[in-house]
């Protein structure tokens, strides 16, 4: 490094190699180029389908990612169309979004929100992605909520029933068709006072992280409005796997109810828990004890087998709805047939939610005529549609939620097959569950299309 | 240069100007070709890159010169990315305040660790570091969650303080930046079908990676480095001649401890959120692998296994068997079927199983990690060359 030795020869070789370094390129800077982040150029468009493929919402996740795949087949005219079909706009015709191909990348949250960003950010970086959804958490999606809202390019949500998802970690760059907390505690509440009395004492187990925080807030809130007494609340963190600790105090702490604000692999081994510690067959101040899981899926039914039998919750979507409750919910059976035909067995709810955001987002960009993320906006603000499976609903443009009929189901005591485990009990109707878009703070902030 | 000896030098360059190249480095293939997906040079993976090698610079301080091995390093990089973020929230979106409070309470935050665990020594000490760091996870994640914002993450808002700034009202949150200039500013150039995309917060944390490692080759070289060595070899006989080692044991993991805090606070500043995991053990035994698979003791050793194991988790577990079926589909129809079907365990969310096979080779076949597959290659190129001259007369 010492000694630098200067030729004429060298020096006019490297000017030159200089010189053609400095002609060759195109350049350009993000901010100029194009008109919104990763607009397609070519004849394909980049989805990012970020699920869970690890940890304890891995079953809702693979669901999920087959939802994802389907509807990529029918908006690229494969396959039957399934809800496309059915769907009340009919701006989509099979080829694609805006005539160009609908393309696909994974990746794995694992259910970390550190992880879930990771992957995003490569899909929007890397694979010039346009739209990222999925999220089998609450605690993900807001995550990756607001990374895509720093980056410009919409977020679809998929599996995310927190508050928070559309209160107040709302961001105009995401959009959410799942039901949330609020709607769950508003639909639950009435039917289990009818069914198990006005003076109960509940005593609640809790995710700790938003989800369970909302869940048993909503669930408080509405069973104390109808005379409920509220025990005790304990968080148990995401990562448990043995519940026996936690299950083991409630017998004797007065409560006759136990509220289970768990998801997936966590409600799973807390109810198997719960039943093993004969909660079930309990008596508590003279009544029969009993479960409640706020928000039920057809997978975790499957996972925790006979001991759902009997236990009330809340579900978005149940892929007998169209044949229980008639044609209101059109659409069902269309997407149940494609799905099964293609995998073989019924679709869950989480695989409905997403199926039908990948198609509503398709449909608002060619509504729109651009994949401009503030297009997008625009197309699905104060959107009514029908013919999805959940009746007529409307995309609220004030903190991009969606608003439908809720599900109030209960585990069968006989099914009749493994995928038969629900029966619905109550439909509550969407005018009984809307609220006012300002009791949860948070602002929506302006459409960020990132060039 | 700069007090290094010339071989120093020549290391602390060649590192200087990989970086400098990364983005087209790591470019190999062109964009619409097949291979593309092997690409790393995109911004979050590059950033990753460097961050995760002052990580592992830093650990190898203490897990290299002294021997003393840290389970815990991840809590380190976790209370470092809190005070990053509560920084970009309180005071403001610059990242320079984030970065340097990052360090400095990862530092105290080390003092405290430290000067209760290395009572110890071996497994014990290992233990408690394990211990201390599963503690601040458990924390993080459930009873401190007002601070830390528990699984959730602590993120940015709209309506954050942010004294130092002015009055916010684009309606956006703002991103972290260098007196304006955004960290995902990217510049990019389009050459014949390559496309090299130059990344602002790239090269920020980069070059403070370059000065990371400039540091780290000054202490192996100073006196300081020697005395850590003599502990690794031999700290009985140490103590046995008066020497009373604890010090500079403590002045170690604390050093160690701020590189951890300055990559959580680099993290943050490249993408604002924090999430509790980050302190998970996983996290601090992904350090230890990285170190070992790079080279334990050697100083470009970490920063090569830290890119590597990056590069698996971020490349191999997005390989999907879609993907698998498109490149196999020269083949027959059952063939190309049961060809995926052999492949496809070891990628997507299986990439944790490649990389727990090549970890097992590295062990067994490579016992000083990539840098002794470095020395092996080069010394038999230069055996080759010039055998004769190599040869010393016998004595």
């Amino acid at each position: 490094m010492s000694k630098t030795t200067l030729t004429r020869r060298g020096v006019l070789k490297s000017g030159a190699v200089a010189g053609a370094g400095v002609a060759l390129p195109t350049i350009f800077t993000a901010s100029s180029a194009a008109a919104y982040m990763n607009e397609p150029t070519g004849s394909s468009v980049t989805l990012g389908f970020n699920v869970p493929q690890t940890g304890p919402y891995a079953d809702e996740g693979a669901d999920e990612l087959r939802a994802y795949m389907l509807a990529v087949e029918h908006l690229n005219g494969e396959g039957d169309g399934g809800m496309m079909n059915t769907f009340s706009s009919k701006a989509l015709t099979g080829n694609g979004i805006l005539g160009k191909k609908v393309e696909y990348v994974t990746g794995d949250t694992q259910t970390k929100p550190d992880a879930a960003r990771a992957s995003a950010r490569s899909m929007i970086e890397k694979d010039g992605a346009i739209m990222i959804t999925g999220g089998s958490s609450s605690g993900v999606a807001v995550a990756v909520q607001a990374l895509c809202q720093e980056a410009g390019v919409v977020f679809m949500a998929g599996l995310t029933h927190s508050n928070d998802t559309t209160g107040k970690d709302k961001k105009a760059n995401g959009f959410r068709h799942f039901f949330n907390s609020y709607m769950t505690g508003a639909a639950l509440a009435p039917i289990l006072a009818n069914e198990y009395g006005k003076d109960r004492k509940a005593y609640h187990l809790t995710a700790d992280y938003n989800w369970g925080y909302t869940t048993e807030e909503a669930v408080r809130t509405s069973t104390e409005a109808m005379g409920w007494e509220t025990v005790a609340a304990v968080k148990t963190p995401l990562a448990t796997t043995d519940f026996s600790s936690f299950i083991a105090p409630v017998l004797n702490s007065g409560a006759d109810v136990l509220v289970l604000n768990h998801y997936g692999g966590n409600m799973v081994n807390s109810l198997t828990s719960a039943v093993q510690f004969g909660l079930r067959a309990a008596e508590a101040n003279g009544k029969q004890f009993q479960v409640v899981v706020p928000l039920y899926s057809r997978l975790m039914a499957q996972g925790a087998g006979k001991n759902v039998a009997g236990i009330y919750g809340t579900t978005n979507w149940h892929w007998s709805l169209e044949n229980v409750a008639g044609s209101r919910y059109v659409g069902t059976n269309a997407f149940v047939q494609s799905f099964g035909a293609k995998y073989g067995f019924p679709p869950s709810q989480a695989a409905h939610t997403t199926y039908c955001q990948t198609l509503l987002y398709a449909d608002a960009c060619q509504r729109a005529g651009t994949f401009n993320p503030c297009g997008v906006q625009e197309a699905l603000a104060d959107f009514e549609f029908d013919g999805l499976g959940n009746g007529p609903t409307l995309y609220r443009g004030s903190d991009h939620q969606c608003f439908k009929d809720a599900l109030v189901v209960r585990g069968k005591e006989n099914p009749d097959s493994q995928f038969d485990l629900l029966e619905t009990v109550d439909i509550t109707p969407r005018e009984a569950l809307t609220y006012d878009p300002a009791i949860f703070g948070g602002e929506l902030g302006t459409c960020n299309p990132g060039a | 240069m700069l007090g290094l000896s010339k071989k120093d030098t020549s290391l602390l360059i060649a590192v200087a100007v990989l970086v400098a190249l990364a983005p087209v480095l790591l470019n190999p293939f062109p964009e619409n070709s097949a291979l593309a997906q092997f690409n790393a040079g995109y911004p979050d993976l590059m950033q990753r890159f460097v961050i995760f090698g002052i990580f592992a610079i830093g650990f190898n301080i203490l897990f290299g010169l002294t021997g003393y091995l840290s389970f815990g390093h991840a809590a380190f990089l976790g209370a470092g990315s809190y005070a990053g973020v509560w920084m970009l929230k309180l005071l403001t979106i610059n990242v320079i305040p984030a970065i340097l409070i990052s360090t400095v309470v990862a530092g105290l935050f080390a003092i405290l660790i430290g000067y209760i665990s290395l009572r110890r020594s071996g497994i014990y000490f290992s233990i408690l570091t394990l211990a201390f760091a599963q503690m601040s996870f458990a924390l993080a994640a459930s009873v401190l969650t007002p601070i830390t914002g528990g699984e959730t993450g602590l993120q940015t808002a709209l309506n954050d303080p942010r004294i130092l700034d002015g009055v916010n009202d684009s309606g956006n949150i703002p991103a972290p930046n260098l007196f304006g200039l955004e960290m995902g500013d990217s510049l990019q150039v389009n050459v014949a079908g390559w496309l090299w995309t130059f990344n602002a917060g790239y090269y920020v944390a980069g070059i403070i990676m370059l000065i990371a490692f400039y540091v780290a080759i000054r202490i192996f070289r100073s006196p300081f480095g020697i005395m850590l060595r003599a502990i690794k070899s031999n700290q009985q006989r140490l103590n046995y001649t008066g020497l009373n080692t604890r010090p500079y044991m403590l002045a170690c993991f604390v050093i160690s401890g701020m590189y951890a805090g300055l990559a959580g606070g680099l993290m943050v500043a490249m993408d604002p959120l924090a999430g509790a995991e980050r302190m998970q053990w996983t996290a601090s035994g992904e350090v230890v692998l990285m170190t070992i698979l790079g080279g334990v003791g050697t100083l470009i050793g970490p920063v090569l296994g830290a890119g590597l194991i990056k590069y698996f988790e971020n490349i191999f577990s997005k390989i999907n068997s879609n993907l698998l079926h498109k490149w196999f589909s020269f083949l027959p129809d059952g063939l190309e079927d049961f060809v995926v079907t052999i492949i496809y365990p070891f990628i997507g969310k299986g990439w944790h199983l490649t990389l727990g096979l090549m970890f097992m080779g590295v062990i067994i076949f490579l016992p000083g990690g990539l840098v002794e597959l470095g020395q092996r290659i080069s010394r038999s190129f230069s055996k080759n060359k010039n055998d004769a001259a190599e040869q010393k007369p016998a004595e």
